[in-house]
């Protein structure tokens, strides 16, 4: 009997060696907020089929995507937050960032609206009122997309959210999801990608109070780990992933991606190569 | 707490359904903790056995020690792992990161501690009952280590449950070193960790009762093959 | 290993002493054990009879003096010994399971260790417990497993520490039957008891402890029909001694004077 257990093991450990090469893949380093809209899993069996080439996304915030990238964990960088990612590409970690998306953020908050906003077209107008207000504001405060795009408003509206006295402003430290969950329990402000808000299942009071400001735009980009710098990197697979979100097939899947029959991401690949 | 009752009838709805993702996370969580305790006991009892029977320099240091990191955070052993499989990091050229393997690493890394330390304190009981009879027969210290592990056998069953609930039952290690990769390196704690963060309360407390049966039935196993072969053995 | 191989008798003590925690526990023992006997070691608690079996046995180390066997000319006296404590101390596994355990030990080939389990077994009465499981026999029956244990590896020299010290009267009989056919067979038999009775049934030689010290080692006939240390016959008499210093404490005891020092 205990030989058999014995057996059992040994075909359990040596089922659990690392994926055989006949599986081709590559490794995308994402943020949790395009993960949780669901976008993946609407636009990567396409590419799975159309190339035989897996890919597996780690998602996780906007700073610790770039940290695997540039220590070569992952094969390409999907992210939302153009300076860092131009930083990036500069350093001679990543070869080349191409636009391939966006989306808006928008401002949620309890329908009870403590700091007047509703109605109103102007984001750094509006956090400034809810800094007048002390509403509570719920922030990622995790080095994210979202996190950076919030304090840029911040800064637009005049508040160092370092130095606020009184306990309004609560950075949650993590996701979106867990950040939107953390403001429905304390009726709080916060804000989110269209996204993340529309896949968001407990919503409960809560509402957007304020959309549209391109402050709000959020764009992504899509850059190939640079070979060069980490030999590791799987360049041939990582290549056809890039190429093909960036090709009309690509963009056309990505348009086609709706939520609650609304679209969430718009494609915006140029012709022409960028920096 | 309606969320509750909604869990409950979304858990089993799952479970009978034997949705497809939900089998292949179970498979998984499965095969990395019970590996992970399989190799953590194969290390750790004859060392927990060695420190209890063997006088060495510095040996109370390293009791101290083991059984301080009883408690090492996962998600520190998890960074740690990480940083030690990461392709910048020393052992980056066998490309082991965001695989089951790595998790097992992790996993292994954490609850090696748990079960040395328990079968530390098992086997020294038992030796201080043992210890005269055995030298008088021949066995020193060496001999005895695996004659004291057998046993112990049924005292030492729990310090292997002990080690499997503390694997089974953490995120923070797995999430860093298996990148929570769908249809790869996503376990059941990963994914009640991501439907939380996508605000689908109800499926994550689903996914976490699932979690608390399959605990509850491998210990009852566990239970009732003690049971049987005490009766057998006295 | 049989009882033809070369003895490794007569074992001396040669003024060992044993302190343990700042204590004195056992001060200035001399005396020879000769092949062939029974000993009884007597005296009131805390005399150290069972000190100076492990010091014996090899299961401590004495702080001075030596315990030399002088028949072993190099060899380890180890293998040919065999000790039974007051409690039986069983494996978790059958009767038969424990006595092989041993017999591997001390590198019998597997074929032959059932053989000699089951004989062993047979020899004091359990042959019907070969596969119970050991620890699951009553107290009388799990000691006389220990001596069928010790039985089966055929020792020159068979230690006892209170044998029978937590049976009953029924145990007891069965348990000094088997040693007096340890004794018929040859093995040197050296035994602590509190059971005067039973030191009178078993034994050849009395050696009488007190406080650490051997105050009296005398021909079992001699000592119970007159012992000559003061001590000793107050001990017989049924009196406590633990606040007697004795009358002659510091001449050697006649053991010593009459017999050549080593």
């Amino acid at each position: 009997m205990t030989r058999r257990l014995f057996l059992l093991f040994a075909a359990l450990l040596l089922s659990a060696a690392p994926v055989t090469a006949q599986e081709r893949f590559v490794t995308v380093a994402s943020t949790t907020s395009t993960e949780n809209s669901g976008l993946f899993k609407h636009l990567l069996p396409i590419f799975e089929k159309k190339t035989g080439i897996r890919v597996r996304v780690v998602a996780v915030g906007t700073g610790q995507a770039i940290r695997l990238a540039e220590r070569g964990d992952v094969d390409v960088l999907f992210v939302h937050h153009k300076p860092s990612e131009e930083k990036f590409v500069a350093a001679g970690f990543g070869v080349k960032r191409l636009d391939v998306m966006h989306n808006d953020f928008v401002l949620v908050g309890p329908k009870s609206d403590p700091a007047r906003i509703a109605g109103g077209k102007d984001a750094a107008a509006a956090f400034a009122k809810i800094a007048a207000a002390k509403a509570p504001f719920a922030s990622r405060g995790d080095d994210s997309g979202t996190h950076k795009a919030e304090l840029a408003i911040w800064k637009k509206a005049g508040v160092d959210v370092k130095k606020v006295p009184g306990d309004w402003y609560r950075a949650t430290g993590s996701g979106m999801g867990a950040t939107l969950n953390t403001a429905a329990g304390m009726g709080a402000y916060a804000l989110a990608d269209r996204g993340s808000w529309l896949a968001f299942k407990n919503k409960g009071d809560m509402g957007i109070v304020l959309q549209g400001d391109p402050a709000l735009f959020n764009p992504y980009g899509v850059i190939l780990v640079n070979p060069a710098r980490r030999p590791a990197v799987k360049a041939a697979e990582a290549q056809a992933f890039v190429d093909w979100i960036v090709s009309a097939e690509g963009q056309k899947a990505i348009a086609s991606f709706t939520v609650e029959g609304e679209q969430l991401f718009f494609p915006n690949a140029s012709a022409r190569p960028q920096s | 707490m309606d969320g509750a009752g909604t869990a409950l009838t979304d858990a089993f709805g799952l479970i009978a359904r034997f949705d497809g993702d939900l089998v292949e996370i179970v498979a998984l969580s499965l095969k990395v903790s019970l590996t992970a305790v399989g190799l953590a006991a194969l290390i750790g009892m004859p060392l927990g056995a060695a420190l209890a029977l063997f006088r060495f320099p510095g040996r109370h240091s390293l009791v101290v020690l083991v059984n301080a990191f009883m408690g090492l955070p996962p998600v520190v052993v998890g960074l740690v792992v990480y940083l030690l499989l990461s392709r910048a990091g020393p052992l980056g050229t066998f490309g082991l990161l965001f695989t089951p393997t790595a998790m097992i690493v992790a996993q292994t890394i954490l609850i090696l501690p748990i079960i040395a330390a328990l079968t530390r304190q098992t086997i020294a009981d038992l030796w201080r009952e043992y210890e005269e009879q055995l030298r008088s027969l021949g066995a020193g210290p060496g001999r005895a280590v695996f004659t004291l592990l057998w046993d112990g056998r049924f005292s030492l069953t729990t310090a292997v449950l002990a080690g499997f609930g503390r694997a089974s039952a953490e995120v923070g290690a797995v999430m860093i070193v298996g990148g929570n990769i769908d249809h790869a390196t996503r376990v059941m704690t990963t994914a009640i960790a991501l439907e939380v963060s996508k605000g689908d309360l109800a499926l994550a407390l689903a996914l976490g009762l699932l979690l608390i049966l399959l605990s509850t039935a491998i210990n009852g196993a566990a239970y009732l093959i003690r049971e049987i072969a005490a009766r057998r053995h006295g | 290993m049989t009882l033809a191989d070369a003895t490794i008798l007569p074992l001396a003590l040669k003024d060992v002493s044993f302190a343990a925690g700042g204590k004195r526990l056992i001060k200035d023992a001399t005396c020879v054990f000769t092949p062939g006997l029974c000993t009884a070691v007597i005296g009131p608690n805390g005399a150290g009879k069972s000190l100076l079996l492990r010091l014996c046995h090899g299961l401590i180390r004495p702080s001075g003096g030596e315990v030399v066997w002088e028949g072993a000319a190099g060899r380890d006296p180890r293998p040919h010994q065999a000790m039974v404590f007051q409690r039986p101390v069983m494996l978790r596994r059958s009767a038969t399971a424990n006595i092989e355990y041993a017999l591997s030990l001390r590198g019998v080939a597997p074929r032959l260790r059932r053989e000699i389990a089951q004989d062993a077994l047979d020899r004091t009465g359990l042959k019907r417990f070969a596969r119970h499981p050991a620890r699951v026999l009553s107290g009388g029956e799990q000691q006389r497993l220990a001596l069928a244990r010790a039985w089966a590896l055929k020792p020159q020299v068979l230690f006892l520490d209170e044998p029978t010290a937590s049976l009953d009267p029924a145990a007891t009989h069965s348990v000094e039957e088997i040693v007096a056919a340890f004794r018929a067979a040859g093995t040197r038999v050296i035994l602590t008891t509190h059971d005067l009775g039973q030191a009178r049934r078993l034994a050849d030689e009395v050696v009488f402890m007190h406080r650490g010290r051997i105050l009296e080692k005398a021909p079992a006939r001699n000592f119970f029909a007159g012992p000559e240390n003061d001590l000793a016959q107050a001990f017989l008499k049924g009196e406590l001694l633990w606040w007697r210093l004795g009358r002659d404490n510091r001449r050697p005891p006649k053991h010593q004077r009459t017999e050549d020092r080593p």
